[in-house]
């Protein structure tokens, strides 16, 4: 067989049936299901009177409307409520294993999965949910689906499907101190644009992917959505292989060896063709911080805010003088000079425990600065948060006056009750800086957990690199 | 699903890229569990001058006169008009439901999110792509003549200027059949039992820790 990438091999493992097309059926392995994009897709197939075709292949837990303060009290608004609750009603119904909000396993769905060792090397698995481009991180082919697709891999564990191309992003060298996943992928989408990536499949590969943990590796893959890529995946090595040694869902005894062996398998041969290779230098990469309404509007921490009379047409130029509007931003401002008003750390991008370690090494004998009103970390499980505080991470972020919360998407999206007020700027280690995407009005600067950490503790943005 | 086979319709110019989910449906909007009634806040941010909550009279609300969509030239409009990386952002199929709510049948941009443009064909809703020079002169003709119409001829796959000017654009044969005989994917999928589970019986060989 001619050299294949680790997309074909992910790809050509689950194919079911070809249309003439090339439209193609395929079988998914795993399914993370959270209460937001589900609820529609349950009621579907009760109208029908179907059942899930594959009811192991299924995690639920509700993530996005849960709120991160005084949990023993519910759910304060009636419509998050009744959300949550009809996802823990879908999942009694049809037997679906849930961790419920209570549950200390309950988390961002793009978080439990890797640590459940539920996400596995070889698997398909999809979400309602764009950043399931997360868990190919564990080379596993992970895209998000629309409610009508969840519906119908609920149904049927498959989904029709085309393929996409394949694009080789190569991160060769040392990353600088203070340098991380974050960084390199939103140097990668700087550099690409949120679209450049449509079509494709991104392979993220080179030494400098390579030296990255598992954490920092999934920081990439879930952006590889931003740069407009069906999914994100990095080939197995020992690290993924460490990462899920012992986990709950992960194969034991001899199943591990045979799994083990077949991990090996999923790498890219040496002369696989790729359709796109884009390449980075690793030393090159510095602090990055987006300075408007889309992940691609992002700049180095010595950078400034760009002209719109420098943009490259027409349509970029009206576009960024309307996010500079958006963002109340003058063209050549220093980054550094851009003080904030809240700092979020958290998200499925930046909630998982190296996150935390950065964020709390910034904060760690420092205090929150006085002009900032508000900096909190969410983190992104149940076990997260346990494993932080047994670290005493929750110390260290309390002392420097750090909320410390309960576990899920939070401010990231805003649909709980932690939110930007109108005109608020947010130094966030989230994913999206949209309009309004963290509350109506706000202003959001996507960057690295330790730059969030430094922005909360100095009032503006700050070179982590420079800090001791 | 509706099945999709000629449309005509006004075309309404909305001169923005990277319209990302959040803006065409915002988050609390989502708290929906039903599939329908999000129409009256399709891109809510935009369209109104207040902050809009589920549950709100939306027919009360104040209306923003610059926003496109609120023009009365455009009233009625069911063919969107729209810039590159149309849909970008998250996967809620919220989005292309909201749009259909409010009347459209055809959006029109030089390129598509990935995630959304697969949505869209879930729902009766087509997604065309042509190249950005065609939809910058469309968006000039839009903008010149009040009342500007397209016809949207998918079994022929052209689109059809008020001038007669036929612009053929490309779809996938499997998603046009789908969409032109209004096809539900479930039901296909159910005609290709015995290959799931032949493929099941294989896997479980091959890889049987999947399986547990
Ligand atoms: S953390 Fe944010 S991006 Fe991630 S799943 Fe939750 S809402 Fe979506």
């Amino acid at each position: 067989m001619s050299a294949r990438t680790l997309y074909d091999k992910l790809w050509d493992a689950h194919v079911v049936h070809v249309e003439p097309d090339g439209t193609t059926l395929l079988y998914i392995d795993r399914h993370l299901v959270h209460e937001v994009t589900s609820p529609q897709a349950f009621e579907g197939l009760k109208l029908n009177g179907r059942k899930v075709w594959r009811v192991a292949s299924v995690l639920a837990t509700p993530d996005h409307n849960v709120p991160t303060t005084d949990r023993d009290k519910g759910i304060a608004d009636p419509v998050s409520r009744i959300q949550v609750e009809t996802l823990d009603a879908n999942c009694r119904e049809f037997g679906l294993t849930e961790f419920a909000m209570n549950d200390r396993r309950q988390g961002i769905v793009h978080v439990i999965g890797p640590e459940e060792g539920f996400t596995q090397p070889g698997m398909t698995l999809v979400c309602g949910d764009s950043h399931t481009s997360t868990h190919g991180a564990f080379a596993a082919l992970a895209f998000g689906i629309g409610t009508s697709e969840v519906e119908h891999v609920l149904a049927t564990q498959c989904l029709w499907q085309k393929k996409s191309k394949a694009m080789l992003v190569k991160v060769e060298g040392t990353l600088g101190h203070g340098i991380t996943g974050k960084d390199i992928v939103l140097a990668v989408i700087g550099k690409i644009g949120t679209a450049g990536g449509t079509g494709y499949a991104i392979e993220f590969g080179g030494s400098a992917i390579r030296a990255l943990s598992m954490e920092g590796r999934m920081s990439i893959c879930n952006m590889a959505i931003e740069a407009g890529a069906r999914a994100g995946m990095v080939a197995v090595d020992d690290k993924t292989i460490e990462y899920l040694r012992g986990r709950p869902y992960a194969p034991q005894g001899e199943m591990w060896d045979r799994a083990v062996a077949y991990w090996r398998t999923l790498v890219s041969d040496v002369d696989a063709k790729f359709d796109a290779v884009v390449e980075l230098k690793a030393e090159e990469i510095k602090p990055q911080v987006t300075w408007g309404t889309s992940p691609e509007m992002v700049v180095p921490i010595d950078g400034r805010v760009p002209d719109p009379a420098e943009a490259p047409n027409a349509v970029k130029r009206a576009d960024w003088e309307r996010a500079l509007q958006y963002m109340d931003l003058k063209p050549h401002t220093p980054i550094s000079d851009i003080a904030v008003d809240k700092v979020f750390i958290g998200s499925c991008t930046n909630s998982r425990i190296e996150d935390l370690r950065a964020a709390a090494s910034v904060a760690k004998g420092r205090k929150v600065a006085a002009n900032v009103k508000l900096a909190m970390v969410v983190p992104g499980s149940g076990l997260v948060k346990a494993q932080a505080e047994a670290e005493g991470l929750d110390q260290i972020f309390k002392a420097a006056g750090f909320e410390w919360r309960e576990p899920g998407c939070s401010m990231c999206l805003a649909m709980n009750a932690d939110r930007l007020e109108p005109g608020e700027r947010c130094a966030s280690t989230s994913n999206r800086n949209f309009e309004g995407r963290q509350g109506q009005g706000g202003r959001t600067h996507l960057v690295s957990p330790a730059m969030a950490a430094a922005a909360a503790v100095f009032g503006h943005f700050v070179d982590v690199r420079q800090l001791s | 699903m509706k099945p999709f086979v000629k449309h005509q319709g006004l075309v309404v110019p909305l001169d923005r890229a990277n319209v990302d989910t959040d803006a065409i449906i915002p988050k609390q909007f989502l708290k929906s569990i039903k599939r329908t009634g999000f129409g009256p806040n399709l891109f809510d941010e935009w369209r109104y001058l207040d902050h809009g909550e589920p549950g709100m009279d939306n027919s009360k609300r104040p209306l923003n006169p610059d926003f496109v969509l609120n023009r009365p030239r455009y009233r009625g409009a069911s063919i969107l008009l729209a810039r590159e990386n149309f849909g970008c952002g998250s996967s809620r199929e919220h989005a292309p439901w909201a749009l259909e709510d409010y009347g459209f049948r055809v959006l029109i941009a030089p390129s598509f999110a990935d995630i959304f443009y697969n949505n869209c064909f879930k729902n009766g809703l087509l997604p065309i792509v042509l190249p950005a020079e065609v939809v910058d002169r469309l968006f000039k003709e839009t903008e010149a003549h009040e009342g500007y119409r397209l016809t949207v001829d998918l079994a022929a796959q052209t689109v059809t200027t008020p001038s007669g000017e036929a612009i053929p654009f490309e779809v996938d044969a499997e998603r046009k059949h789908r969409l032109l005989n209004g096809l539900d994917d479930i039901g296909i999928t159910l005609q290709h039992v015995d290959k799931i589970k032949a493929y099941e019986a294989r896997r479980k060989n091959e890889t049987p820790w999947l399986f547990v």
